[in-house]
């Protein structure tokens, strides 16, 4: 079932860029009945212009690719996504090898303009197509004990030149909660402004979260697990005092090495002004729900 | 006799030389910046590319003696211009997170005093502040051989702005681990040199220093 959450923003907001004027006073009222009961901002109306296709193709992490940020952009094309396959295993009904047209092919396709904000305090507006992971869930069947969604990225040494060096413990792994992982916000996206998916930003599927830090919306997804244990998630692996398994984007914890309390939009060249972060990405009101009663600073 | 043409193309080169080609990469980084052509987060790939700069002519100004050390190549003459223009890389990756990256001055010195990489970054910078205000040939006669013995802050310096790259890459990263073990490496191959002159100047030093 889809369009069980309706955009702030559709595509006819993003083009023709001359309505850019007109799409913002809509999203500045839109924001300020929205959460946390903040006042928009122009700044915060500014903050939610997508970004465009050269910004989010050209500026990403994808490690398996190398640790720069134009890495990924250069590397990517050898990743091989034909045939590709996703199994998925664990606790469902249906467990197997589907492809991506299996999963999706009776689903409408959604376009979601997200805000996407990275760990390392710097944030995008992507306008992404996809599918909600639940509907897709929903096919394979969750059995009742199943509490966690794990995922894994494709490892492939021959296709992925990062992957030579110990950056990570590969494959890339990440998980949800599965009520996190069944909310209506969380989506498998296959596209970015209405075109396929490019390799560097996760090709042919991967995940959007987009009220966590952007680590947690793993790429070119080659597994799915359903369990009852929480699942072991690579930065968390990697460094487990900076890098907590919720990893919600929260303006109060700061990063051991950087404040999160602000982010800076990319695109705003070389006198870009930093912004406030927003609880929760700016989807508390969607979202908080989830975490009721949990210590936050602790369950990070 | 390789080595002998070679030290004489060397000498015939001004020292003025090199202040106008090494900061070349940081002015081009600079106006790629201000003409949009730094990419989608100028801000940090100007940051990055600084202090990348700054740590490689550090590594550079380390690597100086041992060359002369075991290849007779003579540096030395380059080395000041080196040393001072790496103090501008890195005085300008100080201002590029200061007034760019940070802008908030509450948020400057909070980071500097809670986040570790960026306290080292910053006592790196602060030991390089004497030896560019030393860098000239009245501080030499001035100061004498206290002189050269204040400048072995450039190790320190060198050390804190390896470190400072170390701690700030996320995940198990090479390229600071490498600039690290060449540096440590052009220090070692010190150590004996340094053992005599600590006997010598532990001897011959503090009187001198009295005598000023």
């Amino acid at each position: 079932m889809a369009y069980r959450w309706t955009n702030d923003l559709r595509r006819a907001d993003v083009t023709p860029e001359s309505l850019w004027l007109n799409r913002r006073q809509v999203i500045a009222g839109a924001l300020g009945a929205g959460a946390l009961g903040t006042i928009a901002s122009p700044a915060m109306a500014e903050a939610l212009k997508p970004n465009s296709w050269e910004d989010i193709t050209s500026y990403n992490n994808y490690y398996e690719f190398g640790t720069s940020k134009e890495d990924p952009a250069t590397n990517a094309h050898m990743l091989n996504t034909s045939g590709w396959e996703i199994e998925i295993d664990g606790m469902v009904d249906a467990p197997g090898l589907y492809s991506v047209a299996a999963l999706t092919d009776d689903l409408t396709e959604e376009e979601r303009i997200y805000r996407f904000r990275c760990v390392e305090a710097w944030a995008m507006v992507v306008p992404w197509n996809g599918f909600e992971l639940k509907d897709i869930l929903d096919k394979v069947g969750v059995q009742s004990g199943a509490k966690y969604v794990a995922f894994e990225t494709a490892l492939r040494p021959d296709e992925m030149p990062g992957v030579r060096y110990s950056v990570l413990d590969w494959p890339y792994r990440e998980g949800l909660r599965l009520d996190e992982a069944m909310h209506p916000l969380t989506m498998m996206a296959t596209g970015i402004y209405g075109k396929p998916i490019p390799n560097q930003n996760g090709a042919p599927i991967r995940l959007v979260v987009p009220w966590k830090y952007g680590f947690k919306s793993i790429k070119s997804i080659v597994r799915i697990t359903l369990t009852d244990e929480e699942p072991p998630t690579s930065w968390n692996m990697s460094n487990r005092r900076e890098y907590g398994f919720y990893s919600n984007v929260n303006p109060e914890v700061n990063h051991p090495r950087w404040s999160q309390a602000t982010e800076r939009k990319i695109g705003g060249g070389l006198f870009n002004r930093r912004q406030p972060t927003l609880m929760f990405n700016g989807y508390g009101d969607e979202v908080a729900s989830l975490y009721e009663g949990m210590d936050l600073s602790k369950f990070f | 006799m390789l080595i002998q043409l070679i030290n004489s193309g060397l000498r015939k080169i001004p020292t003025w030389v090199l202040y106008i080609l090494l900061p070349i990469p940081g002015i081009l980084a600079i106006v790629a910046g201000l003409t949009d052509n730094l990419g989608p987060e100028p801000i940090k790939e100007l940051e990055g590319e600084l202090g990348e700069v700054a740590i490689k002519l550090l590594i550079i100004g380390l690597a100086v003696t041992p060359l002369l050390h075991f290849t007779r190549i003579n540096l030395l003459r380059f080395r000041r211009a080196i040393g001072v223009v790496a103090f501008g890389y890195v005085a300008a990756h100080f201002l590029t997170w200061l007034l760019l990256d940070v802008q908030l001055l509450s948020q400057i010195w909070a980071d500097i005093l809670k986040r570790p990489y960026i306290s080292v970054g910053f006592v790196g910078f602060m030991a390089m502040v004497p030896l560019a205000v030393t860098s000239n040939n009245w501080s030499m006669r001035k100061l004498g051989q206290f002189w050269s013995v204040l400048h072995r802050l450039t190790y320190i310096a060198t050390i804190l702005g390896g470190l400072h790259y170390i701690m700030l890459v996320k995940g198990f990263q090479m390229e600071p681990l490498v600039h690290m073990a060449i540096i440590l490496a052009f220090l070692v191959v010190r150590v004996p040199k340094w053992r005599r002159s600590v006997q010598a100047s532990l001897r011959g030093l503090p009187d001198k220093v009295l005598r000023r």
